[in-house]
């Protein structure tokens, strides 16, 4: 027993590593309102002014400043500050506030690249270093990439594949770091790797034996770096104050070596609370210092920050770092899990004001209490920084300690972790199913050649044969692409200490995803429903379609083309099970864009509902813009009725709504917007990005961006600061439905 | 900022064929599923007709002839399409959970609701029987008759009075204003729960005796709820245009918030609860 344990129920967790068993014995839920939370503190307010000043000039600069010279690494950095007097929890990725640090495992030329996009160079012996004696993931994958993937890459059929950077997506059990204290991790990690001393040393030991060794080393790195900001993490933490900052080390160790697509948080907050809880008992701590440290943590949160290419940004926008922190839900025996803390975490979207990060993502059931719901409720319509995702859906799948990774991706915290995988643009394949598998755009033969349709009208059941054989070459060669990538990247750019936090055997899941399924359905219904005229140019390439009539379209909850939507989901999903998958990661999909449905939409051409060419998608699993006539609730159910359980990877959903059309007054919005969670949950959906905004604020914006500088949205799985959205990405969040009857 | 719930009326969209079968305005004589009425559009998202989140049917055909309509396109009676109570229902019954959780309902709206009392009537009385909280918003305007065949199964009237003086009544809505009082009455007799809508137009509806009297009517009820004052606006002012009527408020302002306010007041002063 440590000494720092003082005062917490012993059980299992005392024994091994089982964060899950000291939450469930040592947790307070909480089924009160928000009445007892504290305003910002003014050594908060101070300290939030000198971020936000930072942030300011980074706006304008594009990036505020770059280390050029030192690869990234958990003690790379000397410690970094922003005012040492007013910082409760402290730590920075770099030695200054803001300064990316760049990450040369993934790739070098990106590196190099994205320096020179923002006027700096990349220092010639760090470039030296890793093109001549030090072989990165990027160099690895395309190594290993047969011609029709890069074919595949290049004419965006699969898009975002994280072969030139982080693939993230991992989530580290950063709490163990405060609850166990590292020397304890490293010991538990130096058993593992003796329980591998086994007859036979075969590929999967040695590597598994590799990757334990350098978890280890990864541990006793943090240590170090801890001590240089003056901590001992080798021992639990004893305060409040001390596992905030531990968590946080942990989350940082992490932050400073991976530039991975999503760095996503867990599940702290509730972990958290029985700390300020038991120090609130102690009479050692006030209400308002409890405040102020989720305040300063959630502080560094938002100021992660990665070096990444203006290309990346064009897809994703706004610095993403999917800061993901899952709050509420509920328990296997039943109690919730709403803490004090979960209300605090929320109640950082007053004390700083609205913003994307951390991606504060509610766990809804319906069993939450009512108090917490209305207030989710409240800060939607005062911020529109919340996502939701169903709990009852998930838990039963998960367990009740799982997090969400990026967006909508569960998965069991320190237990499970995915091979992240963007996504293949499947109405592009619909295309190229009319075409023979001929790129719509270029004109090349991308899948392998065979007899394109010809006749004038299209016919439905011929179009669905041969949409079905290309989504099965499409699925093969996604799933083998993936396969290179995720070798490569443990091969040279492993997540030894997210991986460290982890248990020795973990669950993997190969996330694919799609993207385009609203204009999917919709084609497909178009040529069910009316008559769909080829438009082909001299070549006999169909490049345009013409509509004779009207047709039901996804977003009405209208069963005609809702269940097209649903069949395509469970087709797709069927030809990728047929794939073996590197270390055998399970199989899963999403149906998440996140913003990248503009650009996918610009490289797609015309297609049969009507959509023209270079016109975007609908976000996510969104119907397409303005198609959606019956209301905001009959999206919400075409969106439900999807399957979860062939798209367990997420389905993600983004609904945006004028605050009237909520109801009139605040007390009429808080009860309306539940009772659509409430719906929309028990109806199984699983994801649902609420936005509540006038489309007025959103033009203005447009033209006045400083003046809202901290004017959040949801996008499809994360949220962003509008005004840092290229402007065909904000031009396309205006056009969007905003549901705004009333 | 509303009145109450504007139906859709994208015609560009591709979704929702149009059925033309042939206009039977007159319903069938038994009730039964099969009945057939003209309708709009549905809302699936109601949130303003009525408590919780309510599914809202605008009901096609008015006889009022409203300066201020914001549907105009609900008015002719041979326009919208032909439904049956059974698909109603049957859509209806898909957004149960949404109704359970936020206290919410079926709305019947319009238009004016009351021209088609059998269909209204049935469709209400399936709605109860399926335990559904059933709202009518209606101007009033029709014979008692039919108005009580469908108030049987109306659990909450929303009912619009377009003004109290008799002359005024008769500008904005070129009927009548005489229906409308008599079964406001009549839902005090039954205590009928009742919420007064009010739509207050600047330089039409405005001015303190017309507001007065409502106030001093609505008060003698004893049945009312609530009152809510729905500030004029010119969201349905493109509708105007796409039918080529001749819309007379062009130049109307909204209400100030000064002018809402007073009015709020007047009715408060009657011992009224306004919204």
């Amino acid at each position: 027993m440590f000494k720092q344990w003082t005062g917490f129920q012993v059980g299992q967790w005392t024994k091994e590593v089982n964060v899950r068993a000291f939450i469930q014995n040592n947790y307070t839920p909480y089924v009160g309102d928000e009445t007892f939370l504290a305003a910002a503190s003014e050594r908060t307010s101070l300290l939030w002014d000198k971020v936000s000043f930072s942030m300011d000039v980074e706006r304008q600069q594009g990036i505020l400043d770059a280390d050029t010279q030192v690869p990234a690494g958990i003690t790379a950095h000397a410690p970094g500050y922003i005012a040492p007097d007013l910082e409760l929890i402290v730590g920075l990725q770099t030695d200054q506030p803001l300064k990316r640090a760049i990450m040369p495992l993934g790739g070098i030329r990106v590196v190099q690249k994205s320096l020179e996009a923002y006027g700096y160079q990349l220092n010639p012996d760090t470039l030296k270093t890793f093109t001549q004696y030090r072989k990165t993931h990027n160099d690895g994958v395309f190594d290993a990439y047969t011609h029709e993937m890069r074919l595949a890459r290049h004419s965006g059929i699969i898009t975002g594949l994280p072969d030139a950077y982080g693939r993230g997506r991992i989530i580290g059990d950063y709490r163990r770091v405060a609850l166990y204290g590292v020397d304890f991790l490293i010991n538990d990690k130096q058993q593992q790797l003796q329980s591998l001393e086994v007859d036979e040393l075969n590929e999967t030991v040695i590597r598994q034996r590799e990757e334990l060794s350098e978890q280890i080393r990864a541990l006793q790195e943090l240590k170090e770096m801890a001590k240089q900001y003056g901590f001992d993490i080798g021992q639990p933490a004893a305060t409040a104050q001390k596992a905030v900052q531990w968590t946080y080390f942990g989350y940082l160790g992490a932050i400073k070596e991976q530039n991975g697509a999503a760095m996503s948080l867990g599940r702290v907050s509730t972990f958290l609370d029985i700390y300020i809880q038991r120090d609130l008992n102690q009479g050692t701590l006030t209400e308002t210092q409890a405040q102020e440290l989720i305040d300063h943590f959630v502080m560094k949160l938002r100021m992660v920050r990665f070096l990444r290419t203006p290309a990346y940004n064009e897809l994703f926008s706004g610095d993403p770092v999917w800061v993901t922190e899952s709050i509420g839900g509920m328990g296997l025996d039943g109690r919730t899990l709403v803490t004090r803390t979960s209300f605090r975490f929320l109640h950082t979207l007053y004390n700083l004001g609205p913003a994307p990060e951390p991606n504060l993502t509610v766990l809804w059931s319906e069993q939450l209490p009512n108090n917490f719901k209305r207030f989710c409720a409240q800060v939607s319509i005062d911020t529109s920084s919340i996502q939701y995702e169903n709990d009852d859906l998930m838990r039963t799948e998960y367990g009740d300690d799982y997090g969400i990774a990026c967006c909508v991706s569960a998965m069991r915290i320190g237990k499970q972790m995915q091979f992240f995988g963007a996504r293949v643009n499947l109405a592009k394949a619909l295309l190229y199913a009319i075409n023979g598998g001929k790129d719509e755009k270029s004109g090349k033969q991308i899948a392998p050649a065979y007899a394109p349709i010809t006749a004038d009208i299209l016919d439905y059941d011929e179009v669905m044969a041969k949409f079905d054989v290309l989504m099965g070459w499409l699925a093969k060669l996604y799933v083998n692409t993936l396969n290179v990538i995720h070798y490569m990247h443990d091969k040279y750019c492993y997540e030894r200490l997210e991986m460290a936090l982890h248990d020795r055997d973990v669950y993997r899941t190969m996330a694919c995803g799609i993207a385009g399924l609203s204009v999917v359905a919709d084609s497909l219904s178009a040529i069910k429903h009316t008559q769909v005229k080829v438009i082909r140019d001299d070549a006999g390439l169909a490049i345009d379609y013409e509509l004779m009539g009207n047709y039901p379209a996804f977003g009405n909850n209208d069963e005609r083309v809702d269940s097209i939507a649903q069949e395509v989901v469970r087709r797709f999903m069927n030809h990728v099970r047929q794939h073996s998958t590197y270390r055998d990661a399970v199989p899963t999909q999403s149906i998440l864009t996140i913003t990248s449905n503009v650009v996918y939409g610009k490289k797609t051409g015309s297609t049969p509902d009507g959509r023209k060419a270079g016109e975007p998608f609908g976000p996510g699993a969104n119907p397409m813009h303005g198609r959606d006539t019956k209301g905001a609730i009959a999206a919400c159910e075409s969106v439900a009725q999807l399957p979860y359980e062939h798209a367990q990877d997420g389905i993600s959903y983004t609904f945006s709504i004028v605050p009237q059309a909520l109801g009139k007054g605040e007390t009429d919005q808080d009860r309306n917007l539940v009772g659509l969670l409430d719906g929309y949950f028990h109806n199984t959906g699983q994801h649902i990005n609420i936005n509540v905004l006038n489309r007025d604020t959103l033009l203005d914006a447009m033209e006045h961006p400083e003046k809202y500088p901290q004017l959040t949205i949801r996008v499809s799985g994360y949220a962003v600061n509008f005004i840092k959205l290229t402007r065909e990405q904000q031009q396309d969040v205006v056009s969007r439905t905003f549901h705004s009857r009333f | 900022m509303q009145y109450h719930s504007v139906p859709h009326r994208d015609q560009r969209s591709p979704s929702g064929e149009t059925i033309s079968a042939p206009a039977s305005l007159l319903a069938v004589s038994s009730p039964d599923s099969r009945l057939t009425g003209r309708i709009h559009s549905v809302e699936t998202c109601g949130s303003v007709d009525g408590p919780g989140l309510r599914f809202v049917v605008f009901m096609q055909g008015c006889p009022l002839r409203c300066l201020y309509c914001h549907n105009p396109d609900c008015r002719d009676i041979t326009g919208g399409q032909v439904t049956t109570v059974e698909a109603l229902i049957a859509e209806i019954q898909r957004y149960r959970s949404y109704m359970q959780a936020s206290g919410g309902g079926v709305t019947v709206s319009g238009g004016e609701p009351l021209l088609q009392p059998e269909f209204v009537a049935e469709l209400m009385r399936q709605c109860q029987a399926l335990g559904i909280h059933t709202a009518l918003d209606t101007s009033g305007f029709s014979d008692l008759t039919s108005a009580q065949q469908v108030l049987q199964y109306t659990d909450l009237v929303l009912l619009d009075i377009k003004s109290y003086d008799p002359q005024r009544f008769i500008q904005v809505t070129q009927v009548s204003r005489e229906p409308t009082l008599c079964i406001a009455r009549y839902l005090h007799q039954i205590g009928k729960p009742t919420w007064i809508r009010f739509v207050l137009v600047p330089g039409l509806t405005d001015d303190g005796e017309n507001v007065a009297g409502l106030a001093q009517f609505v008060a003698s009820l004893t049945n009312i709820e609530r009152v809510e004052v729905l500030p004029f606006h010119q969201m349905g002012a493109y509708k105007w245009e796409q039918l080529s009527y001749d819309y007379h408020l062009k130049e109307t302002p909204p209400p100030s918030p000064e002018l809402v306010e007073r009015v709020r007041l007047q009715f408060r002063e009657y011992g009224v609860s306004v919204r």
